[in-house]
C-alpha cells in the first residue's frame, strides 16, 4: 500500500511533463494492430490478385506470364469446378440446417428449470472445442463399416458411410452438425433467455396453444440471434477443408475448398487457383451481404 | 384447472429433461468411444461387435511416445523377462521399442508435435491478447474516426477462407524464408485470432467504468500506469476468457499447419492424421494421441466454463 502512495506521489510530478498525450497513446494502442492486420491479410490479397493474371507455378522457377483474364475465363466454363461449388452448398445446406433443427431444439429443451443446467451445457459444449481435423480422424474409427460403433450402435450392419460416394457428403455433414449444433443450441439459449416471461404469461391468460405461442411469440423474438447463428456457420461451412479432407477422398465430398488446395499445393497451378480463390472470395462477400441484408429486415420486424 | 395444467407441465418437464440427458449422453458418446479406445490393448479396438467392456491398459501410450519396430518373430523368454514392464506391453502388441546405439529408447514424432502444437498455440495467444487489449481500449475509451469501419475490418480478415489466404501466404513465406518455423505459424495465428481478441476485449472493456480511471487521473496516475494498474486487473476474467478462445484457435488449426509446415515446425493437427497411413492402423495408438490432444482443451473448458458461455454469447449478442 504505502509502494503504492509513493509511485503515484513520484508520478504526480513526472505527469504533467512526461505523460503522453492521449492521441499518442491511442495511436500507440491502435496502429500497430491495423498495420498487422493490413500486412498480413489485406497485402497477401493483392498478391495473389496479381498472381491470377498469370501462368505462375510454384512448383517450378519459370518466370509468371502474364495471361489476363484467360485463368477466369477457364475456370468460369469449367464444369468440374461448378459441381465443387454444387457440392459445397448442398453440404452447407444439409450441415446448417441440421444445426439448427438439433441446436435450437435442445435450446428449447434447455431452456427451463433442469436441474445441472449449467453443467449440462457445458458439456454440450465440448464438441465445438475439439479440433476439425483430430475430430474427421476418430469419426472416421467411429463410421468403420465392420468394427464401427455407429453400424453397431444403430445395427446398421455393414453399412458405408464413407465410401460409398451417395452417403459420404451426409457422413461428413452428419460430423459436423454433432460439432457445431452446440454453437447454435448456445446462441439460441442467450436468444430464449432474453424473451420477456411476461408475454408467456399474456399468452397463457389468453388460452394461446403451444403452436401459437411459439410461432408469434417464442420464433419472432429469437429470429435475429438465431439468424447470426446462421450466418456463422454457414460462412464457416461454406469454407469447410479439414474435416471433409480428413474424412474421405470421395469426389462427391470434393467441397471447393478441397478442389483450391489440391490446384494450388497439390497440382501446383498457382496462378489459376489464386484466380478460383478471388472467385471463392467473391462469394462469401456476396454471400455475407445477403445475409445480414436479410438479418436487418429481421431485426426491422 | 390450474393445478391440472401445472401438472401437465410438471410432465412436460420430465420429458423435457430426460431428452435433455438422452441428447447430452449421444453428443458425450463419440469422445467416450475415443477416450476408451485410447486405453485399450490392440487387439480389442477393432473387434466385432465393438468392445464395451475391458481391462484398461496404458500401452497405447507407451506406443505413443516411442519408435517401434515390427517384432521378426516373438522375443526370447530371457528378453521378455528382462524387459521392464511397460517394454512387456509392447511386446505383446507384436512390437519392439526402437533403441538408439547406446540402448537409449527412441522417441516417436508425437512428442515433438506436441510441443510445437503447445509453443505456437501459447505465443499466439499472448500476441494476440496482448495485441488485442491495447486496441480494444484505445478503441474503447477513445474517440476513433470510422470507428465502426475499422472494427468491421478488423473482423472481416476473419472471413477469408484459410485456403485462400493461403496460397499468397506460402510464396511470401517461400521468399522470406518462414515456411516450417514456429514464427511463421505464430505470426499466422496471432493474425488470425486478433481480430476476435480485439472485439470481445472491447466488449469486457466497455463494461469497465471510465470513473475508475479518471479517478486515478485525477490521482495523478498517467494514462499508461491506469491502464496497467486499474483496467488490466478488472479486465482480468475477459482476458482469461480470450486467452482460452485464441488457444483452442491456434491448438486446433489444421488448414495452415498442413499447407506451411513438414517436419520442424509441424503441429498436432495434421500429424495426427498422417499417421493412419494406408496399412492397418493402430487405432489404440491414433486414439491416445488424439485423447492426449483433446485434453487440454477439455480441461479449459471446464475450469472456465462460466467465463466461455458469456464469452460466446456476448459477441453474438452485442452485433
Amino acid at each position: 500500500m504505502a509502494t503504492a502512495v509513493i509511485t503515484s506521489l513520484d508520478t504526480k510530478s513526472r505527469a504533467a511533463s512526461h505523460g503522453m498525450s492521449d492521441i499518442r497513446i491511442r495511436n500507440l494502442f491502435i496502429i500497430p494492430t491495423i498495420l498487422f492486420l493490413i500486412v498480413f491479410n489485406i497485402f497477401p490479397l493483392i498478391y495473389s490478385l496479381g498472381y491470377s493474371f498469370t501462368d505462375f507455378r510454384a512448383s517450378s522457377n519459370a518466370p509468371a506470364n502474364f495471361v489476363g483474364l484467360q485463368n477466369y475465363r477457364e475456370l468460369l466454363n469449367d464444369t468440374f469446378i461448378w459441381s465443387n461449388f454444387a457440392i459445397t452448398a448442398k453440404y452447407v445446406i444439409v450441415s446448417v440446417t441440421g444445426q439448427v433443427i438439433v441446436g435450437f431444439g435442445t435450446a428449447m429443451l434447455l431452456n427451463r428449470d433442469i436441474p445441472f443446467k449449467g453443467l449440462l451445457t457445458t458439456l454440450l459444449l465440448l464438441p465445438m472445442m475439439l479440433s476439425m481435423a483430430v475430430v474427421g480422424l476418430f469419426w472416421k474409427l467411429l463410421y468403420d463399416p465392420s468394427f464401427g460403433i455407429i453400424n453397431h450402435a444403430l445395427g446398421f450392419g455393414r453399412f458405408e458411410w464413407l465410401s460409398n460416394p451417395d452417403m459420404a457428403l451426409y457422413a461428413v455433414a452428419i460430423t459436423d452438425i454433432w460439432m457445431w449444433s452446440p454453437f447454435v443450441m448456445l446462441l439460441s439459449l442467450a436468444g430464449l433467455s432474453a424473451v420477456p416471461k411476461h408475454l408467456y404469461e399474456a399468452a397463457a391468460i389468453d388460452r394461446a396453444g403451444p403452436f401459437y405461442t411459439f410461432f408469434r411469440i417464442t420464433l419472432p423474438l429469437v429470429a435475429p440471434i438465431l439468424m447470426i447463428a446462421i450466418i456463422f456457420r454457414t460462412m464457416e461451412a461454406f469454407k469447410t477443408f479439414d474435416l471433409a479432407y480428413i474424412l474421405t477422398s470421395q469426389p462427391t465430398t470434393e467441397v471447393i475448398s478441397i478442389r483450391l488446395y489440391k490446384m494450388a499445393f497439390q497440382e501446383w497451378q498457382t496462378g489459376r487457383s489464386c484466380a478460383l480463390a478471388y472467385i471463392v472470395l467473391i462469394m462469401v462477400l456476396a454471400i455475407t451481404n445477403i445475409y445480414v441484408k436479410y438479418l436487418n429486415k429481421v431485426k426491422e420486424r | 384447472m390450474a393445478a391440472v395444467q401445472t401438472r401437465s407441465e410438471r410432465a412436460l418437464n420430465r420429458v423435457a429433461i430426460a431428452a435433455v440427458l438422452v441428447i447430452t449422453l449421444i453428443f458425450l458418446a463419440p469422445i467416450y468411444w475415443i477416450t476408451s479406445t485410447a486405453f485399450k490393448p490392440r487387439n480389442l479396438a477393432t473387434t466385432i461387435p465393438p468392445t464395451v467392456l475391458f481391462e484398461p491398459e496404458i500401452s497405447p501410450f507407451v506406443k505413443l511416445f516411442t519408435k517401434r519396430s515390427q517384432l521378426r518373430g516373438a522375443p526370447t523368454p530371457e528378453e521378455y523377462a528382462a524387459a521392464p514392464w511397460w517394454e512387456r506391453m509392447v511386446f505383446d502388441g507384436g512390437e519392439k521399442i526402437v533403441r538408439s546405439g547406446r540402448g537409449e529408447i527412441q522417441p516417436s514424432g508425437y512428442p515433438n508435435r506436441f510441443m510445437n502444437s503447445l509453443i505456437v498455440a501459447i505465443t499466439s495467444t499472448v500476441l494476440a491478447v496482448g495485441m488485442g487489449t491495447f486496441t480494444a481500449y484505445g478503441f474503447s475509451r477513445f474517440k476513433v474516426k470510422g470507428e465502426a469501419d475499422l472494427l468491421f475490418f478488423i473482423l472481416s480478415t476473419r472471413m477469408l477462407p484459410p485456403v485462400v489466404v493461403a496460397i499468397p501466404m506460402f510464396l511470401m513465406y517461400r521468399a522470406v524464408g518462414l515456411n516450417d518455423t514456429h514464427w511463421g505459424l505464430i505470426i499466422l495465428y496471432t493474425a488470425f485470432n486478433l481480430s476476435f481478441s480485439v472485439w470481445l476485449m472491447k466488449g469486457f472493456i466497455d463494461e469497465i467504468p471510465k470513473e475508475y480511471e479518471e479517478a486515478a487521473l485525477v490521482d495523478g496516475y498517467t494514462r499508461i500506469q491506469a491502464f496497467f494498474k486499474i483496467v488490466i486487473p478488472e479486465a482480468a476474467t475477459g482476458i482469461a476468457a480470450t486467452a482460452v478462445f485464441c488457444f483452442i484457435t491456434a491448438w486446433n488449426e489444421y488448414a495452415f499447419a498442413l499447407i506451411m509446415t513438414n517436419r520442424r515446425a509441424q503441429t498436432a493437427p495434421p500429424f495426427i492424421p498422417s499417421q493412419v497411413g494406408s496399412g492397418l492402423p493402430d487405432w489404440t495408438v491414433i486414439a491416445a494421441g488424439t485423447f492426449l490432444f483433446l485434453l487440454p482443451v477439455a480441461i479449459f473448458t471446464f475450469l472456465l466454463r462460466n467465463h466461455l458461455l458469456r464469452g460466446m454469447s456476448f459477441g453474438a449478442i452485442r452485433k
